[in-house]
């Protein structure tokens, strides 16, 4: 195994030192869908010391498609997406401690996630999160690495506190609506071609070659066969809430954070209680008569004709077959009472 | 008119005269879309009131959330 980082040292810009350097860091990745599994096994392979791998939902068959660290026997089981991650990044690289986080990732969760971290990669699948996540770079000064990608078309922007624009200053407002790849689908190439431009930032930015960075809004349709990068340096706003001289962090204000959200590429509400709390799962499966229950130690699926509810240990519940969230809390409430 | 967009050049009908038609012929309207035009970022707020010429190169990049 000595010579397993032999070909990546022989490269100039990261050599046995940039090596050395990647093996002291802490990657964070938000999400362990198409982007986050393409990204942790890059950062995996590349022997990053510690990875941290969060993600509230579990695997499926329709995600074997793209999501690059998971089998048929986790979408068979439902095994949640981080801890399906994590086991399958140890069989690539044992020498990386990788942590899994089965968890909705909001302002509480960030906080105690981001201690120690030196790069957050984004991949999640709305911005609402993205958001949140800007905020808290900002706060713990923390770079972090956009990707987003629908149908075959994708980007990316590599964020910087206090040199680059943040992601607010870029949006200015909070995206609604729009393709997603629940209307549009999307195409493994897609992912792959955001993966390569968020991983190979992350390289350059754990071996501290910050000269090396691309500086641009990365974007590209692999379909029609475009490619553009544009310098958005100038975006960065002095009034900006988020990373502005007078900052407030709007996205990390209780207020700011929703209780339900629509899962991208699924017929999904996830509901999430206001407080934290522990579900006993065993418990809830006694109250549960009709209907066809599994369980496995992370969850509790339930299905009752055509509709199906799973209950995580975490307390959130994942209601398939609607995108109505009215639709999603009354049958919540039906069962949870 | 015949404009360079993400690379491409291509002929534009008459109706697409500002950065907001543009916008709205490649069915981008209403959605987050930062936009170079002769390699400078445009203020949202100009795309209504930005007439584009002959020759001109933009390019225009949406956000999307899926990941």
């Amino acid at each position: 195994m000595q010579d397993r980082y032999s070909r990546q040292t022989l490269f100039t810009p990261i050599g046995v030192q940039g090596q050395e350097k990647l093996k002291e860091k802490h990657v964070l990745l938000i999400g362990a869908g198409a982007l986050g599994t393409g990204n942790a096994e890059q950062l995996a392979r590349a022997g990053v010391g510690k990875l941290s791998v969060a993600d509230r939902d579990y695997v499926e068959y329709s995600n074997l498609q793209r999501q690059q660290l998971f089998s048929e026997q986790d979408a068979y089981e439902r095994v949640p997406k981080a801890i399906a991650a994590k086991n399958r990044l140890q069989e690539v690289n044992s020498l990386v401690d990788v942590r899994a986080y089965v968890q909705d990732v909001q302002a509480e969760e960030f906080e105690q996630l981001i201690v120690g971290v030196d790069l957050i990669i984004d991949a999640t699948d709305n911005f609402e999160t993205r958001l949140i996540l800007n905020d808290i770079a900002q706060k713990y000064n923390v770079p972090w690495i956009y990707g987003g990608c629908v149908g075959s078309y994708g980007l990316s922007y590599t964020i910087i506190p206090g040199v680059t624009p943040c992601l607010n200053c870029l949006l200015e407002t909070v995206p609604l609506g729009g393709a997603t790849c629940d209307t549009e689908g999307i195409i493994g190439p897609a992912v792959q071609m955001v993966v390569a431009h968020q991983s190979a930032e992350a390289l350059k930015i754990l071996v501290e070659d910050v000269e090396a960075l691309h500086g641009k809004l990365i974007s590209f349709d692999m379909w029609k066969n475009q490619y553009t990068g544009i310098k958005v340096s100038n975006v960065r706003k002095d009034a900006c809430p988020s990373c502005g001289k007078e900052r407030q962090y709007p996205f990390l204000a209780p207020g700011n954070q929703t209780k339900t959200a629509v899962l991208c590429g699924r017929d999904t509400v996830q509901i999430r209680p206001p407080h934290k709390m522990e579900r006993d799962l065993d418990q809830l499966r006694e109250r549960l008569h009709e209907g066809e229950v599994e369980q496995n130690p992370f969850l509790l699926a339930y299905t009752l004709g055509t509709q199906r509810l799973v209950f995580f240990k975490d307390g959130r519940v994942l209601i398939h077959g609607t995108k109505d969230v009215t639709e999603a809390r009354r049958l919540y409430y039906k069962i949870v009472g | 008119m015949t404009l360079h967009v993400n690379g491409e050049m291509s002929a534009y009908p008459e109706e697409v005269a500002t950065i907001s038609d543009l916008l709205q012929y490649h069915e981008l309207n209403g959605q987050m879309v930062i936009v170079e035009y002769n390699q400078t970022i445009v203020d949202r707020t100009a795309y209504a009131t930005t007439r584009l010429c002959s020759g001109d190169q933009l390019e225009l990049v949406h956000f999307v959330g899926g990941g």
